[in-house]
């Protein structure tokens, strides 16, 4: 699904990413933790496109395209999805028409017919119904006036509608409480299936207890410095960090 | 001496213009001419035209010609009473008009009629009355609740001088609605002067929409005088989107109590164009409310300039009076000048006013291309929700629908 060899990235002069490797495949949920400062939003970020990052060396192909070389919009497009840390508000603009925009580019690019209407409005309803998002919220401008549990549910909700082939959560449980976690955590639940793939980046083993990973990986100092599996984040939990940077700056 | 003559550009601009002959009150008529004659187009040191140089207009020369045959099918209501003007010429009207309501060209009005006419001495105030070739004269009766929308359309053909002058009585407890159309057929130098003074009844309901979408090349100045009787609710919407140069001045007088005033406009402006707004809300008694909003996209070269003033008087209390201004910048050459002014008087009062600009918000971009969107989709999506907080203000959907058309035409945003 995804390779990434070798990635070194920087921002603003500073490197960030020191030769990051990982790969996912199709069918797999993979979390990425670290302390802050590690890198892990930078990841996301040049995964998604930012251009205020700079890639110095290295590749990334998804799907068999080099992805670096995509504009935001055609990552969108082949099927990368970004749940975003902090999710935008965008006043005037209705949650559901930029949605039936979005789908209609995607399906215009992969050369399909655009949604009917009514075949939309019954995707809505189904999807929204994931993760117990308001109908109304759906029809209210993009994330505005959203509590911080109605943002996050929200990018599920878009994940939802979208269907994407690889969907990476950056740091989505921040500022959710159990029962926004758990709702959102059994919204990525539902939507996994053997074609598809997650990237769970977060701090804190907690939303691991809803969403099991098949693989943990532990970023430090702008790579990958140890991967286990579920047991790995547990161990984290209980020792902190610190027992990684040691280990790390030991050799 | 020989030289004063020869600088002063009104008097040249002026030169080979036709005086009205209209059966304005002489008084004012003299009074105008005489403003004229002793003034000069105003420069960037007179504080209304700070921002807005005139030497676009003040270079130019017009004709004023007579002739005049469009065949016009546009049509924004379906069941509107609509009045066609090519160049200043009444060339289409309805013929047969609902009970209390009196439609004319003011080449018809009698001096009683048209003693209502403003005659404050500002240059383009005083060539309009001076030069006047036409207009309407409306006027709703008292009762009345007019359920057809009057629709004016005016269009404009060669490099022509054309002023207006409209006189809109509404009477006490009437209802009725109004769209002033401005657009022109060619890319020509033509100049639309145009003064409506509106008597907004006690009791009365009164919407204004003013769209001007003439072409890139053409000149438009307009001014509505507005008094506004008690218990009245009076809203203007002015909606402009195209034009060389642009300048829009409003005054309304909110002179009974317990009224309501609207004002809501947008401008989306490219290329070099400049459009100015001047509104004026005073008010001059107790127990009324405003509220007013101005959102504008300027992109290219273009310049925008809003200045609101509110006045509260000293005795108008409870005063509920609303500003915004709001701007976003699409490119680096792009200018806004933008003063909202209150000046309060009363001392029981809630007043607010602000004014933003700032450039797009590339956040909201990102975030809609990361879920598929192009960019210049994303950027359509975002510009236009931000200009369509001011265009939906308009409770018309018919209006409404027509200038989203126009809007798509024109710039390709969808709603």
């Amino acid at each position: 699904m995804i390779k990434i060899k070798n990635l070194h990235a920087n921002i603003e002069g500073k490197e960030i990413l020191k030769g990051l490797n990982l790969e996912v495949n199709a069918g797999e949920i993979h979390a990425i933790m670290g302390p802050n400062g590690a890198g892990k939003s930078t990841l996301a970020s040049i995964l998604a496109g930012r251009e205020e990052y700079e890639v110095t060396e290295g590749s990334v192909e998804f799907d068999g395209k080099d992805l670096l070389e995509l504009s935001t919009e055609d990552r969108a497009r082949e099927g990368l999805f970004l749940a975003f840390q902090y999710p935008v508000e965008i006043p005037g603009v209705s949650n559901v028409n930029f949605l039936r925009t979005a789908l209609n580019e995607i399906r215009e690019y992969k050369g399909e017919e655009p949604i009917s209407a009514k075949d939309f409005m019954a995707k809505v309803r189904e999807k929204s119904a994931i993760v117990e998002l308001d109908s109304k919220l759906a029809s209210r401008s993009v994330n505005e006036g959203f509590s911080g549990g109605e943002k996050k549910r929200n990018e599920i909700f878009q994940m939802a509608m979208l269907e994407p082939k690889l969907a990476i959560l950056d740091e989505t449980d921040s500022g959710l409480d159990i029962d926004a976690l758990r709702i959102v955590a059994s919204g990525v639940n539902k939507l996994k299936s053997p074609e598809n793939a997650t990237i769970v980046i977060t701090h804190y083993q907690r939303l691991l207890d809803y969403i099991v990973p098949d693989f943990v990986h532990v970023l430090y100092d702008g790579r990958i410095v140890k991967t286990g599996t579920k047991e790995l984040a547990l161990e984290l939990e209980e020792k902190g960090y610190d027992w990684i940077k040691n280990e790390v700056d030991a050799n | 001496m020989q030289e004063v003559i020869s600088t002063n550009k009104l008097a040249a601009f002026r030169a080979n213009l036709a005086s009205t002959t209209l059966a304005f009150p002489n008084d004012k008529v003299s009074a105008a001419f005489d403003f004229l004659n002793t003034s000069d187009f105003p420069t960037t040191r007179h504080e209304n035209w700070k921002y807005t140089r005139l030497a676009r207009i003040a270079n130019l020369r017009f004709d004023q010609t007579d002739e005049s045959k469009i065949d016009s099918s546009l049509r924004i209501c379906a069941d509107s009473l609509q009045f066609v003007f090519h160049n200043g010429n009444l060339i289409q009207q309805p013929e047969n008009l609902p009970s209390g309501l009196t439609v004319k060209s003011i080449q018809d009005c009698s001096t009683e009629e048209l003693a209502i006419v403003s005659t404050e001495l500002n240059t383009f105030e005083a060539m309009n009355l001076a030069y006047t070739s036409n207009g309407l004269f409306i006027q709703v009766a008292d009762k009345t609740n007019l359920e057809q929308v009057i629709e004016i359309i005016h269009y404009t053909t060669g490099n022509e001088f054309v002023a207006l002058r409209n006189v809109i009585q509404t009477g006490a407890l009437s209802k009725s609605e109004i769209i002033l159309n401005y657009l022109s057929l060619e890319d020509s130098n033509s100049l639309v002067n145009v003064v409506t003074d509106v008597e907004v009844g006690a009791g009365t309901h009164l919407t204004l929409h003013k769209i001007q979408a003439e072409k890139g090349t053409n000149f438009h100045v307009s001014k509505e005088n507005i008094k506004q009787d008690k218990d009245s609710n009076f809203s203007l919407h002015t909606t402009t989107l195209n034009g060389n140069f642009v300048r829009n001045d409003v005054n309304v007088a909110v002179n009974g109590q317990n009224c309501e005033t609207n004002l809501y406009g947008a401008y989306i402006l490219n290329d070099t164009q400049h459009v100015d707004n001047h509104t004026v809300i005073d008010h001059k008694v107790a127990h009324c409310l405003s509220n007013e909003l101005y959102k504008g996209v300027i992109d290219d070269k273009a310049t925008a300039v809003f200045n609101g003033k509110v006045f509260v008087r000293k005795d108008a209390q409870k005063i509920n009076a609303f500003q915004s201004n709001a701007n976003v910048l699409m490119s680096d050459d792009a200018t806004v000048y933008s003063k909202p002014e209150l000046e309060i008087y009363a001392d029981d009062v809630k007043c607010s006013h602000g004014s933003t600009t700032g450039q797009l918000d590339e956040e909201a971009v990102f975030y809609l291309r990361a879920r598929g969107i192009s960019e210049k989709s994303a950027r359509n999506l975002v510009v236009s929700a931000f200009v369509n907080d001011a265009l939906e203000k308009t409770e018309n959907e018919e209006v409404l629908a027509y200038i989203y058309l126009l809007v798509k035409e024109r710039f390709g945003w969808e709603f």
